[in-house]
């Protein structure tokens, strides 16, 4: 892909000063999404992919903040904007889809009256444009009956309905990019598919770049194009959805590709890797992997490995930079 | 919901027939009202005379039934000090009382409601820390204390609001209202502070505790992903979802305002329900004691019930059939 990036994440490193010291809880993220491209970002329950995402949208929690690297939307920097300005790039320009559809929208207001209330917020429409708008913008979604349902309320919507809503509240304004952490984690197994194929279609339509936070190894590879691996804070290998599936290089990635059971395999159980992912403020020096690492070796103790390309993709280990752990 | 309606009024029924025992015994516990409300020169056979009249000869669980028969239709009795219906003499005062508690109400809301949120969206900064400080001083400082300094600086001082009483008054029927006269107005403005104190620091820390959950809320960080700007944020989406219990706050405090604006009554010299009853308890004017005892519940239990049928009404999982 020779297009200018959407979206270019340079060397991110995001930071919470706390009491007993700084914690680091990003370090090292890079990484580039293209018009039209779905990046998938996996890993453990705490590695930092949400954290990535809020660093994107500059809504990362006080008192953390990015203490390194930069993030470029179409070329412009937008991690050192003050408020007022980010308040104009996020719905704008990056939307977002939260885990959560039963909690994202607020109760007290209908979901056209805050499909109207964003999309105004964003584009020069009255109210009645606006409000045509939001009809478009359900049906778009995959909402039946838009004109009826656009004057109810959140509660009166399935969950799956519901994250439909929250969809069409992220493209209101047409964005270059959407940021979606784990969209589909809190919806039925049956409504999952759904979304994210909503998802895809919306994506590919629109040329809209996607962040896809997930931690289901099946959704990246149905989903997304390419794929990018996180572990405690770090990214770890990023690559081609088939490239990286085919053949992943970081023995994290192969532990959590054998951690899903394979298309028609019979599985006696899954394969979970063994231990834990540290904590953020104990990191082992080296590469934080290698107590749970079965490849692991001296080296892998003592020196952080940096991402290098390798054969199908590019990650971040011994094996594949030097050639010996 | 038929069945928690009529559960919740017959509840308040029974708090009702608890209360008019207690007024009941103050009657007899006050002395024989026979003697109180003779003169010297009465004979015996007249005492006698106006001891049956007054049913005093029927035993204790018929005179409690008359009483809260009577009282059930706004019958208290005559005044022992001037000979009125008690009523009517309630009725004459309650128009000024719910005026002066009503506007305290507002002004509690409208002074309140900004103050919460601001201390929990400027949490830390020294301006906030010191409303929160000071708030603790409203809460603890004596109402009496309040109303004499506000009487010292505004009125005695400064000559801009009179120290007593209610200014003119237009009637309406039997009601009286103090609004629509400058001097009214003027007489209202510092015994309505005096009483909205306790109350604005109330409605500032439950506004400022519920922002500060609501704030924490998905649907918050969600409207910030979506480029809404803080201060509608705040205003508009996390506001909103405090005010239920702001409502219901300020409903059922309305009852223990009434009770309340009895010191700044005194304080004011407001004519209103307090001050008579306070001349009620130097008299010894028994009825009129009572009256206000029954009133003054019926208005507390009257909107406790009220909020809580409202809640069960509005509860969305009820409405959402
Ligand atoms: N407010 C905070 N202060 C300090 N550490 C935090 C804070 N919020 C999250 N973290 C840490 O940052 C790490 C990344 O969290 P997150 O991005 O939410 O993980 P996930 O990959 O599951 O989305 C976690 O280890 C978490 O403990
Ligand atoms: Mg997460």
């Amino acid at each position: 892909m020779h297009d200018k990036p959407v979206l270019e994440v340079r060397d991110l490193q995001v930071d919470f000063p706390g009491r007993h010291g700084t914690v680091t809880a990003l370090s090292n993220v890079s990484l580039s999404i293209a018009a039209g491209e779905i990046l998938g970002v996996v890993g453990e329950s705490g590695a930092g992919k949400s954290m990535t995402g809020a660093a994107i949208l500059g809504l990362l929690e006080r008192p953390g903040h990015i203490a390194a690297g930069e993030i470029l939307l179409d070329g412009r920097r937008i991690d050192n904007l003050p408020d007022h300005q980010m308040e104009k790039v996020r719905g704008r320009e990056i939307g977002a889809i939260f885990q959560d559809p039963l909690t994202s929208l607020n109760p007290l207001f209908s979901v056209g009256a805050q499909l109207s209330e964003t999309i105004r917020q964003h584009l020069p429409m009255t109210k009645s444009q606006a409000r045509v708008r939001a009809v478009e913008l359900l049906a778009e979604v995959g909402i039946p009956a838009p004109s009826e349902r656009v004057n109810h309320f959140p509660h009166q919507f399935s969950g799956g309905m519901r994250q439909r809503v929250v969809i069409a509240l992220a493209l209101a304004a047409r964005p270059k990019l959407i940021i979606a952490d784990e969209p589909t984690t809190a919806l039925d197994v049956s409504i999952q598919a759904q979304i994210t194929a909503l998802l895809r279609r919306l994506c590919k339509e629109n040329g809209t770049a996607v962040m896809l936070v997930t931690h289901d190894m099946g959704v990246i590879a149905e989903t997304a194009d390419r794929v990018a691996v996180m572990y405690a804070g770090r990214l770890i290998e990023i690559g081609a959805v088939d490239q990286v599936l085919r053949a992943p290089s970081h023995p994290y990635t192969r532990g959590l590709m054998a951690s899903i059971p394979a298309l028609g395999a019979r599985v006696e159980r899954l394969n979970q890797i063994d231990g834990s992912m540290p904590r953020l403020d104990a990191i082992p020096p080296g590469c934080a992997f290698n107590p749970r690492c079965l490849s692991s070796g001296p080296r892998c103790r003592m020196e952080r490995p940096d991402l290098v390309p390798t054969a199908h993709s590019t990650s971040a280990c011994w094996l594949h930079a030097g050639g010996t752990a | 919901m038929l069945v928690f309606i009529i559960k919740r009024i017959a509840n308040a029924a029974m708090v009702m027939l608890a209360v008019a025992l207690l007024a009941f015994l103050i009657f007899r516990l006050a002395g024989d009202p026979v003697e109180l409300m003779a003169n010297e020169q009465m004979s015996q056979a007249d005492r006698d005379n106006l001891r049956e009249k007054l049913g005093l000869n029927d035993n204790f669980a018929t005179q409690y039934a008359r009483f809260v028969v009577n009282a059930a239709q706004g019958n208290f009795g005559i005044s022992y000090r001037n000979n009125q219906e008690v009523l009517g003499l309630i009725a004459e005062r309650f128009p000024a009382t719910m005026e002066l508690v009503l506007v305290a109400t507002f002004i509690s809301l409208v002074v309140g409601i900004p103050m919460g949120v601001i201390t929990a969206i400027q949490r830390g900064k020294w301006y906030t820390e010191s409303l929160q400080f000071l708030s603790i001083i409203g809460v603890s400082l004596p109402s009496f204390v309040v109303g004499i300094l506000l009487i010292l600086v505004f009125s005695v001082s400064l000559g801009w609001a009179p120290a007593f009483g209610r200014g003119d008054v237009v009637d309406f029927g039997w009601w009286s209202t103090g609004l629509l006269t400058s001097s009214g107005r003027a007489a209202l403005i510092l015994p309505a502070i005096a009483l909205s104190l306790y109350q604005i620091t109330l409605i500032m820390r439950l506004v400022r505790a519920e922002m500060l959950e609501v704030l924490r809320s998905d649907f918050v960080k969600f409207a910030r992903a979506r480029g809404i700007p803080r201060w509608r944020i705040h205003f508009r989406h996390a506001l909103r979802n405090c005010l239920m219990p702001v409502v219901t706050m300020t409903a059922m405090n309305i009852g223990a305002l009434i009770a309340f604006a009895l010191i700044t009554e005194t304080v004011f010299q407001w004519p209103g329900m307090g001050m008579l009853f306070i001349q009620a308890v130097t008299f010894i004017d028994i009825p009129v004691m009572a009256a206000y005892l029954c009133i003054v519940s019926f208005i507390f239990v009257f909107l406790n019930t009220l909020v809580d049928i409202a809640y069960a009404v509005i509860d969305p999982r009820l409405r959402a059939r």
